[in-house]
C-alpha cells in the first residue's frame, strides 16, 4: 500500500466524525523500484493537501520532505525524486491503518488494506430511526 | 481536411465514439470542455454501419495520434480518388491537386500498395492486375513491402449479391488513399486473456477494456480509479496507456451459514477460488501469499506500473476521506465559480476518470457491508465479540444493480476532477424489442456515449460514457444521502426489482411451443447482423 492511499482514505465507522488521517502502524514496509513519471507527480501535486500528506510520510520514517511545498518547487528535479520516492516508492506491506477517533485497526496485509466495517459500524440510520419509536 | 476513416467491422456502436473521445483526449476541441462534436459523413448511398465513413479532422497529424492509439479505427486515410467504377476512380485522382499527391511519389522514398475488399476476398492474381491498373499515378519510387516510406490502399465494396451479415452496399464504390494512421491492434494479442498469469470469471475482454480506457481518456499522468477491480483486466489497460490506476473491491463470497440451498457451490468454489480478498483475509498461508502475488503478477507481466494501491472496501460505504471530495456549500461562491482565485476549491478532487464493469448480477452479483441480520431490519444488527474482533470476517448483503449504480454515480461526482470522465456497462433487457432505453442520470453527469453490444438475444450491455459537467453541491449531496436511505429501507424490494439474473436465464415460454419449427426459425432470422459483430 503507499501513501498516498492512507492519504486518501478515512475511517466511516457510524457515529465516526473525524476519521482521517488514520495513522499508520509499520510493521513491514518495503521500497519497490516505480518508473520515474514527473507528469504524473506534477498532475497530483495541486490535489493534495501536502501536510496531511507530508505526515503519513513522516510516520513511514521519511523526513527527507519539507513541511510545506508550493508548486514552484516540481521545477526541482531533487524535490520531485524524493516526492516520487515518498508517494510511489515507499509500501506499506504488513500493518494497520488506525482510526484517530475509535482506535479501530484496519489491518494492511499483502499490501492491500482492509477498509471492510463489521456489521456494528455500519452506518444504518434506519436502526436509529426505528429505536425513536 | 475530410479523411476517409475505415473500421473494422466490429463492435459498431463503439466506433465513432471511440473516434471522437481520441479527438478530445489529442485536444481536437481545443483545451476547453466544448463541443465535443466530430463532423462525419458517410459516403453515398451507404449503410451507417458501412466500415466506410468521412471525418472532418483539423491536422494529419492529429488523425495520425487518433488513427494509432484507436483500437477500432483500421486506418484513416487522405483520400486521392473515389469512384463507382475505376474509370470514375482514375478522373478523381487524376484531377486530385498534384501538390497533394506529387511530395509522396517522390524518387527517393518507397511505397507500398495494399488492395483490400470488404465483403469479399479478391485473389492474389487480380490485386496484381488492379495495382497495375494504377500505373496512371506517377509513382518514381521504389517498392518496399516490409517498411514503406508511404503506403497507399485500394479498397472496394461491392453488392456481392448475398451479403452474409455485412451491410447492405448499394453500389460498388472504390476509393483509393494514403495511409496517415493505423489502428494499435496489434497489442491485443499481447494482453488478450489467454495470456495473463490471474484470470476471473468475469474478467474483461482486452479489446473492450481497451476501449473503455479510451472513452475514458486514460493518459499518462492521470489518475484511474476502478471500484470493482477484481482481476484487475480494466486498470491494465489504463495502465498501458500510461494512466495511474488505483482499485477496490469487496469480493468475498464467502461460504455462510443460512445462505440455504439456493447458494450455488459450484458459482461459490469459483468464487472463492479467484478471490484473492477472501483468500488474503485467512490466516496466512503459502496459498495466501501465491494469490497475492498472482493479482500483482497480472500486471508485473505487461511491465506496466503497479495499481497505486488495490484495497477491499465497499462501494456502498466508500471509506474516501471528506478533504477529497468537492463540495460548495455557500450559494455565493457559485456565481463565482469560475474566477480563478477559487481553483483552490477544486484542489483537492482525485481522481481522472473512473472505469468499471459493475456487478449487475447476471454472471456476478454485487455485494455490499451488511448480513442478514440487516436486511430482516427488525433484529437490532449483529454485535462482534470483543475477542473476535481482530479475525472477523463481515458479512454481506447483495447489492441490487440500481443501488450500485447509484452508489457509483455519487461517488463519481464527489470525486472525480470537472471534465472527468465515468465510463461503466449498463445492462439493458432486450426483450421488448423496444428501441427507447434509460439510462441512469445524474445532476453533476452529461452523458456523451452509449454504446450497445449485444450479449443474447435476451439482454445486452450498454458502455455509458459520461463526462463531469456540474460540482458535486450540497443539494446533490443532500439527495443522494436520502437516495441511500431509500435503498436501505426497501432493499429487498430493489432486489426483486432489478433482477436481471432471472429474466435472463428463466426458460422464454413464448417459444416452448415451437421447438419443432426451431429449423424454421433459425433461417427466418434476417440476414445482417447489425450490432450482433
Amino acid at each position: 500500500m503507499r501513501l498516498l492511499t492512507d492519504y486518501m482514505l478515512s475511517s466511516n465507522i457510524k457515529g465516526v466524525t473525524n476519521g482521517f488521517p488514520l495513522r499508520l502502524e509499520v510493521e513491514k514496509s518495503v521500497e519497490k523500484e516505480v518508473d520515474f513519471n514527473a507528469d504524473f507527480l506534477k498532475n497530483m501535486f495541486p490535489k493534495i493537501e501536502w501536510k496531511a500528506l507530508v505526515d503519513a510520510f513522516r510516520s513511514m520514517g521519511y523526513t527527507e520532505l519539507p513541511n510545506e511545498a508550493e508548486s514552484p518547487m516540481l521545477d526541482s528535479k531533487e524535490f520531485l525524486k524524493k516526492f516520487h520516492h515518498a508517494l510511489l516508492q515507499l509500501h506499506l506491506e504488513e500493518g494497520a491503518l488506525i482510526c484517530p477517533e475509535t482506535g479501530r485497526r484496519f489491518p494492511v496485509s499483502k499490501g492491500i488494506p482492509n477498509m471492510l466495517l463489521h456489521e456494528d459500524e455500519v452506518f444504518d440510520e434506519v436502526y436509529q430511526i426505528e429505536s425513536q419509536f | 481536411m475530410w479523411y476517409l476513416c475505415v473500421f473494422f467491422h466490429r463492435l459498431l456502436d463503439y466506433r465513432r465514439p471511440e473516434v471522437e473521445s481520441l479527438a478530445k483526449l489529442f485536444g481536437v476541441f481545443g483545451d476547453g470542455d466544448g463541443d465535443c462534436c466530430l463532423e462525419w459523413r458517410l459516403p453515398e448511398q451507404h449503410h451507417p454501419d458501412s466500415p466506410f465513413h468521412f471525418i472532418h479532422l483539423p491536422s494529419e497529424d492529429l488523425a495520425r495520434s487518433i488513427a494509432n492509439r484507436s483500437i477500432l479505427v483500421k486506418g484513416i486515410y487522405e483520400l486521392w480518388g473515389e469512384g463507382s467504377s475505376y474509370e470514375e476512380l482514375e478522373d478523381t485522382i487524376k484531377s486530385y491537386p498534384d501538390d497533394r499527391k506529387l511530395p509522396y511519389l517522390t524518387p527517393e522514398s518507397t511505397f507500398k500498395i495494399t488492395v483490400d475488399s470488404f465483403g469479399k476476398v479478391i485473389g492474389f492474381q487480380e490485386q496484381n492486375e488492379r495495382i497495375q491498373g494504377l500505373a496512371y499515378i506517377p509513382f518514381k519510387g521504389q517498392v518496399n513491402l516490409r517498411n514503406p516510406d508511404h503506403r497507399f490502399w485500394l479498397m472496394e465494396t461491392d453488392d456481392y449479391g448475398s451479403n452474409n451479415g455485412l451491410p447492405p452496399v448499394v453500389q460498388r464504390r472504390i476509393f483509393f488513399g494514403r495511409e496517415v494512421g493505423a489502428a494499435a491492434r496489434k497489442l491485443l494479442p499481447t494482453y488478450q486473456l489467454k495470456s495473463r498469469n490471474y484470470l476471473g470469471p468475469t474478467a474483461m475482454d482486452a479489446e473492450m477494456a481497451f476501449l473503455m480506457a479510451n472513452q475514458a481518456l486514460a493518459t499518462r499522468g492521470k489518475l484511474v480509479y476502478d471500484p470493482f477491480v477484481g482481476t484487475g483486466s480494466i486498470l491494465i489497460a489504463a495502465a498501458h496507456f500510461g494512466a495511474m490506476t488505483m482499485g477496490e473491491d469487496i469480493d468475498i463470497r464467502v461460504v455462510r451459514d443460512g445462505r440455504g440451498p439456493d447458494c450455488n457451490v459450484w458459482s461459490n468454489f469459483k468464487q472463492t477460488l479467484f478471490s484473492y480478498e477472501y483468500l488474503i483475509h485467512q490466516p496466512l498461508s503459502g496459498a495466501n501469499e501465491l494469490l497475492a502475488w498472482l493479482i500483482y503478477s497480472c500486471l508485473l507481466q505487461y511491465g506496466l506500473p503497479m495499481p497505486i494501491s488495490l484495497l477491499r472496501a465497499d462501494n456502498n460505504l466508500p471509506p474516501w476521506r471528506p478533504g477529497l471530495e468537492e463540495v460548495i456549500s455557500c450559494p455565493l461562491l457559485l456565481v463565482f465559480w469560475k474566477f480563478p482565485v477559487l481553483d483552490d476549491l477544486y484542489g483537492n478532487l482525485v481522481f481522472d476518470a473512473i472505469i468499471c464493469d459493475p456487478p449487475y448480477g447476471v454472471r456476478a452479483g454485487g455485494r455490499k457491508s451488511g448480513g442478514r441480520k440487516l436486511m430482516k431490519g427488525a433484529v437490532a444488527p449483529y454485535t462482534v465479540p470483543d475477542d473476535k474482533r481482530t479475525d472477523h470476517i463481515p458479512s454481506t448483503a447483495s447489492y441490487s444493480l440500481a443501488e450500485c449504480v447509484h452508489d457509483l454515480l455519487d461517488l463519481a461526482a464527489r470525486m472525480l476532477i470537472m471534465g472527468g470522465r465515468l465510463v461503466f456497462f449498463y445492462p439493458v433487457l432486450r426483450e421488448n424489442g423496444s428501441s427507447e432505453k434509460r439510462f441512469p442520470e445524474h445532476p453533476c453527469f452529461m452523458l456523451v456515449a452509449a454504446c450497445e453490444q449485444i450479449l443474447s438475444p435476451r439482454y445486452s450491455r450498454i458502455l455509458l460514457t459520461m463526462v463531469k459537467t456540474e460540482s458535486y453541491s450540497e443539494e446533490v449531496r443532500e439527495s443522494a444521502r436520502k437516495n441511500h436511505l431509500g435503498f436501505k429501507e426497501n432493499h429487498l424490494k430493489w432486489l426483486v426489482d432489478g433482477n436481471l439474473h432471472s429474466a435472463v436465464f428463466s426458460p422464454d415460454n413464448s417459444q416452448m411451443g415451437m421447438v419443432g419449427d426451431s429449423k424454421f426459425n433459425k433461417e427466418s432470422k434476417p440476414k445482417y447482423r447489425g450490432k450482433y459483430v
